[in-house]
C-alpha cells in the first residue's frame, strides 16, 4: 500500500489543462495545410497528383478536401511545394463542404442546435463504432480517457450500449463487412441521435477511398454531425472538436 | 518418383532471388518439403497463392520458410489446378493459409479440417466459391458453420462484432459449460479493406499511406517491412544514420504499445494505479514518435530508401532527455504491478499455451516468447542496425498471462537500453537516397520484429518491374489461433484479461 502512494506521489498529479490553456504539440505535428504563394496560371497538376483525390482547383485557386487529406509528410500534390502544414491543430466542422479549404477564415464547428442541446444537458454519451480503418484513430479516442485529457471531466463519456448512448461515434472506412453493423448501432441508440465521423476514412474512405471493399464515408449512408478530419486527428483534434459540438469551447476559433 | 536432395533457393531477409531460379516441384515434392522443413525446425512465414502469368487460372504456391537457426530463407514453389491435398493436419501452422488461398482464389484445399472463410469477401479471381456463396454478392461476415458443443448445461454464447469498447469489430463464439469454456472461436473479417489487391500493379503513389495504416498500431512495423522490400526489389543500400532513425521509431512503437498493454491489464484486473500511470506513459512514447516525425504513430517517418526525418543536436538531446526521464517512471509503474501479489493471483496460470502447440501454431513474438519459443526477427533475421546492436533474445517459461506480460516488461527495458546505445552512436551522413526501379520477375522477402511479432512482406515482380503478388502476414495472422487455444478450460469471464495479453489487431489480420 505504502508503495502504491509513494509511486502515486512520484509520478505526480498529470492532467492537462486543456481547454484553459492551449495544448503543446509537437513542432513536426501536421495540422491546417497553409499555401505559400499563388497557384501558376493554368496549372491543375495537384487534381491529378494527390493519390487521395483531396487537392483540387476551384476559382482558379488551389483546395484542399481536408475530409480526404491524410495530412502526408511528403505531399506529393504540388510539384511547385506550395502545400505547408502548420501546427493548427483545429479543424472539426459540422458540414462536408466546410472541408474544402483554399486558405482563409475556417469554419469551425458550432454548437448543436439549442433544442438539441438542451435535451442533451451537460453530458453526451457516446457509442464507439470502429468500422474498417488502421485502429490508429479508435486509439486517439480511447486516449481521450486517459488522465491527460480526462475527457469525463466534460461529461462525455464512450459508454457500452447503444441504448446507454446520445449518438455515435464511427471510425474506419465502413467496410463492406461492417456495413450492416453500423447501421444496426446507429438504430439501437434512441433518438434524437448525434453521428460524429474521425478520421478521413470515416469522412471519406482516408488511405483506402479507392477500395472496392469500403464505403465512401460515412455520411453516404447517414447524416452526420460533425467531422473531425485527420489521419490519424491529434487527440486535441478531437476534444476539441466534441467541445465544440457541445459548446464547450469559445467560438472565436 | 521423388527427386533426391531438392536444393531451395536460399536467400537473406531484406534479399531477393531471381523467379526463374526459383525451381517449380511438382505437389508431392512441394508438400514433403514443406513437411520435413518444419520437422527441421523452419517456419512457415508465409504460403500463398499467385496466379499464373500465362493462362487466367492457373495458380502457382509459394512457401516462404524461415530457417532461423540459419538466418536463411528457402522459397518453395509449386502449380496448382482446381484443388490440392490440405497439409494442414500435418502442419497446422499452415492451416490459416490454405483457407486464405480458398478463399482468394476458389481453389479448394481437399481434407481440410476446418475448412472455412477466412474474411468474407468475394473470391478475387475465377468463377468459383469454394463455400458455394453466390458470386453476385458481397458475402456476408460471420456466415459460416460454427463449432458446436451439444450436452446437457453447454451453452453457446456469442460477441461481436461490435464490443462493449473503442474496439475493433471482430466476432467471437463461446462454447461454454458452466463459466468454463471449451472452445472458443473466433471469426474475423470485418475490417477488411481488401488491401493486398491494391498493390497490383504497384508501387502506386497511394501505396505507402497504405502501407503505414495495415495496422496503425504497427505503422513502423509495416511500413518498414515494405519499404525494405521496395529496397531489396531496386538494390538500393539505406544510409546508416536512416537505419538508426528507423531503429528508434521500431522501438518507440514497440515502447508504447507494451507499456499500454501492461496498463491496460492492469485496468483488466482492477489494479488501478498501473493502469492510469501506463494510460499516460504510453502517451509519452507516442509523443517521442511525433517529435521525430509529426506523427504519434509514427506516419511519414519511413520512407523507401529511407527516413524523411532527420534529428539535429537539439532534437537528439531532447529525445535522449525524455527516455531519462520517463524511465524511472515507467519501471516505477511496471513494479508495482509486477509486485503486487493480488495482481500476480489474477495473472499466474491464467489462459495456458504449452510450448508444443505454441510451435505447432507457428506462433510470433510476445505470444511464443511466453512460452519458451524463441521466436525474434531482429535476433535471427537482422537488417539495418540491428545486425549490430540486438543480441537480446527474451522468452519465459509459464505460457501464462503472467509470461506475457513479462515478456513486455523486459522487452520495455531492453528497447529503452536499445534507444539509447543508438542514440549515442548515431553514424553521421545522408538519411535518404533515391530508389531506382524495381526488378523484374523477382521475388523478395522483408522480415521486421514489429511490436507484437514478425511482420512479412513478401513482393513478386512481373516482367516490367511492376508488384504482380504482394503478400501481408502480421504476426495476429498466427497468434488468434493461440488466444483460442489459451481459453480452453478458462473461465469465460477471464478472457477479456486473456484477450489483452495476446492484443492481437483485427486490421492487420483483415488486412
Ligand atoms: S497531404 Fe497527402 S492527401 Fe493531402 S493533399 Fe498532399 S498528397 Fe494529398
Ligand atoms: S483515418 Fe487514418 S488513422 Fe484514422 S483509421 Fe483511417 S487510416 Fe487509420
Amino acid at each position: 500500500m505504502l508503495d502504491i502512494i509513494s509511486e502515486r506521489i512520484r509520478q505526480g498529479f498529470r492532467t492537462g489543462k486543456f481547454p484553459k490553456e492551449e495544448p503543446k504539440l509537437a513542432p513536426r505535428f501536421r495540422g491546417m495545410p497553409e499555401f505559400s504563394s499563388e497557384c501558376p496560371q493554368g496549372c491543375q497538376a495537384c487534381e491529378q497528383l494527390c493519390p487521395f483525390d483531396a487537392c483540387m482547383i476551384r476559382n482558379g485557386k488551389m483546395a484542399i478536401d481536408l475530409g480526404r487529406c491524410l495530412f502526408c509528410a511528403d505531399c506529393q500534390a504540388c510539384p511547385e511545394h506550395r502545400i505547408n502544414f502548420s501546427n493548427e491543430y483545429r479543424l472539426a466542422v459540422r458540414n462536408r463542404q466546410e472541408l474544402l479549404y483554399s486558405g482563409g477564415e475556417y469554419p469551425l464547428a458550432k454548437p448543436l442546435e439549442p433544442a438539441r442541446l438542451k435535451l442533451l444537458g451537460r453530458s453526451l454519451k457516446l457509442r464507439q463504432i470502429s468500422a474498417a480503418g488502421c485502429n490508429a484513430c479508435e486509439a486517439d479516442c480511447n486516449v481521450l480517457g486517459t488522465l491527460v485529457f480526462d475527457l469525463g471531466r466534460f461529461g462525455i463519456q464512450f459508454v457500452a450500449s447503444p441504448r446507454h448512448a446520445d449518438g455515435i461515434l464511427v471510425t474506419g472506412p465502413v467496410s463492406e463487412n461492417m456495413r450492416s453493423a453500423v447501421l444496426d448501432t446507429y438504430e439501437a441508440v434512441p433518438g434524437p441521435k448525434v453521428v460524429i465521423v474521425v478520421g478521413a476514412c470515416a469522412i471519406n474512405g482516408g488511405p483506402f477511398i479507392h477500395s472496392s471493399e469500403t464505403t465512401k464515408g460515412l455520411d453516404s449512408l447517414l447524416p452526420v454531425d460533425l467531422y473531425i478530419p485527420g489521419c490519424t486527428p491529434q487527440p486535441y483534434t478531437i476534444l476539441d472538436g466534441l467541445l465544440r459540438l457541445i459548446g464547450r469551447r469559445e467560438q472565436r476559433g | 518418383m521423388m527427386k533426391q536432395n531438392i536444393e531451395p533457393q536460399l536467400m537473406k531477409n531484406g534479399g531477393t532471388v531471381d523467379l526463374s531460379l526459383v525451381e517449380s516441384l511438382n505437389y508431392d515434392e512441394f508438400s514433403r518439403c514443406l513437411l520435413a522443413e518444419v520437422e527441421r525446425g523452419g517456419r512457415v512465414a508465409a504460403l500463398f497463392g499467385v496466379p499464373g502469368v500465362g493462362k487466367k487460372d492457373d495458380l502457382e504456391l509459394f512457401a516462404i520458410i524461415a530457417r532461423d537457426r540459419h538466418a536463411t530463407i528457402a522459397v518453395y514453389r509449386t502449380e496448382v489446378g482446381t484443388s490440392f491435398p490440405s497439409l494442414a493436419t500435418s502442419c497446422p501452422q499452415i492451416q490459416l493459409f490454405e483457407r486464405e488461398i480458398a478463399e482468394q482464389y476458389g481453389v479448394t484445399p481437399t481434407d481440410h479440417p476446418w475448412l472455412k472463410p477466412v474474411r468474407f469477401h468475394r473470391v478475387w479471381q475465377g468463377e468459383t466459391d469454394v463455400w458455394g456463396r453466390p458470386l453476385d454478392r458481397h458475402p456476408l461476415p460471420g456466415d459460416m458453420e460454427f463449432y458446436r458443443v451439444d450436452g446437457e448445461g453447454v451453452h453457446e454464447v456469442a460477441v461481436g462484432p461490435v464490443h462493449a469498447g473503442i474496439i475493433e469489430p471482430g466476432h467471437f463464439r463461446f462454447q461454454c459449460y458452466g463459466e468454463k469454456v471449451m472452445h472458443l472461436e473466433i471469426s474475423l473479417g470485418y475490417q477488411h479493406r481488401g488491401i493486398e489487391p491494391m498493390l497490383l500493379h504497384g508501387p502506386h503513389p497511394s501505396t505507402m499511406a497504405q502501407m503505414e495504416t495495415i495496422a496503425g498500431d504497427t505503422t513502423i512495423g509495416h511500413g518498414l517491412a515494405y519499404c525494405q522490400l521496395i529496397e531489396a526489389l531496386s538494390g538500393c543500400e539505406v544510409p546508416a544514420r536512416a537505419q538508426a532513425i528507423r531503429a528508434m521509431g521500431l522501438e518507440l512503437e514497440r515502447l508504447a504499445n507494451h507499456v499500454g498493454d501492461i496498463g491496460a491489464l492492469a485496468g483488466d484486473v482492477g489494479f488501478l494505479p498501473t493502469a492510469s500511470f501506463c494510460g499516460r506513459l504510453r502517451g509519452d512514447y507516442l509523443n517521442l514518435s511525433a517529435a521525430l516525425c509529426g506523427s504519434r504513430f509514427g506516419r511519414g517517418l519511413v520512407r523507401p530508401g529511407g527516413v524523411l526525418f532527420d534529428l539535429d543536436p537539439t532534437l537528439e538531446n531532447a529525445v535522449q532527455t525524455r527516455i531519462d526521464e520517463i524511465e524511472g517512471n515507467t519501471l516505477g509503474a511496471l513494479d508495482l504491478f509486477f509486485d503486487a501479489p493480488s495482481v500476480l493471483s489474477r495473472l499466474e496460470g491464467s489462459g495456458h499455451v504449452s510450448r508444443s502447440v505454441a510451435e505447432d501454431l507457428g506462433l510470433l513474438g510476445v505470444a511464443a516468447k511466453a512460452c519458451g519459443v524463441p521466436r525474434d526477427s531482429r535476433f535471427f533475421h537482422p537488417t539495418g542496425i540491428y545486425r549490430k546492436v540486438f543480441d537480446e533474445l527474451i522468452t519465459e517459461e509459464t505460457g501464462d498471462v503472467w509470461a506475457r506480460a513479462h515478456v513486455r516488461y523486459r522487452e520495455v527495458i531492453a528497447s529503452i537500453n536499445l534507444l539509447r546505445q543508438i542514440g549515442k552512436n548515431l553514424p553521421a551522413g545522408p538519411v535518404k537516397v533515391p530508389v531506382g526501379p524495381l526488378k523484374a520477375n523477382a521475388l523478395a522477402v522483408s522480415l521486421v520484429e514489429g511490436w507484437r511479432g514478425e511482420v512479412a512482406h513478401i513482393g513478386i515482380t512481373d516482367a516490367d518491374g511492376q508488384l504482380r503478388r504482394y503478400k501481408i502476414v502480421d504476426p495476429s495472422f498466427h497468434n488468434w489461433s493461440g488466444l483460442a487455444m489459451a481459453l480452453r478450460d478458462e473461465q469465460i469471464s477471464d478472457f477479456p484479461l486473456n484477450n489483452k495479453s495476446f492484443s492481437l489487431s483485427y486490421c492487420g489480420f483483415d488486412l
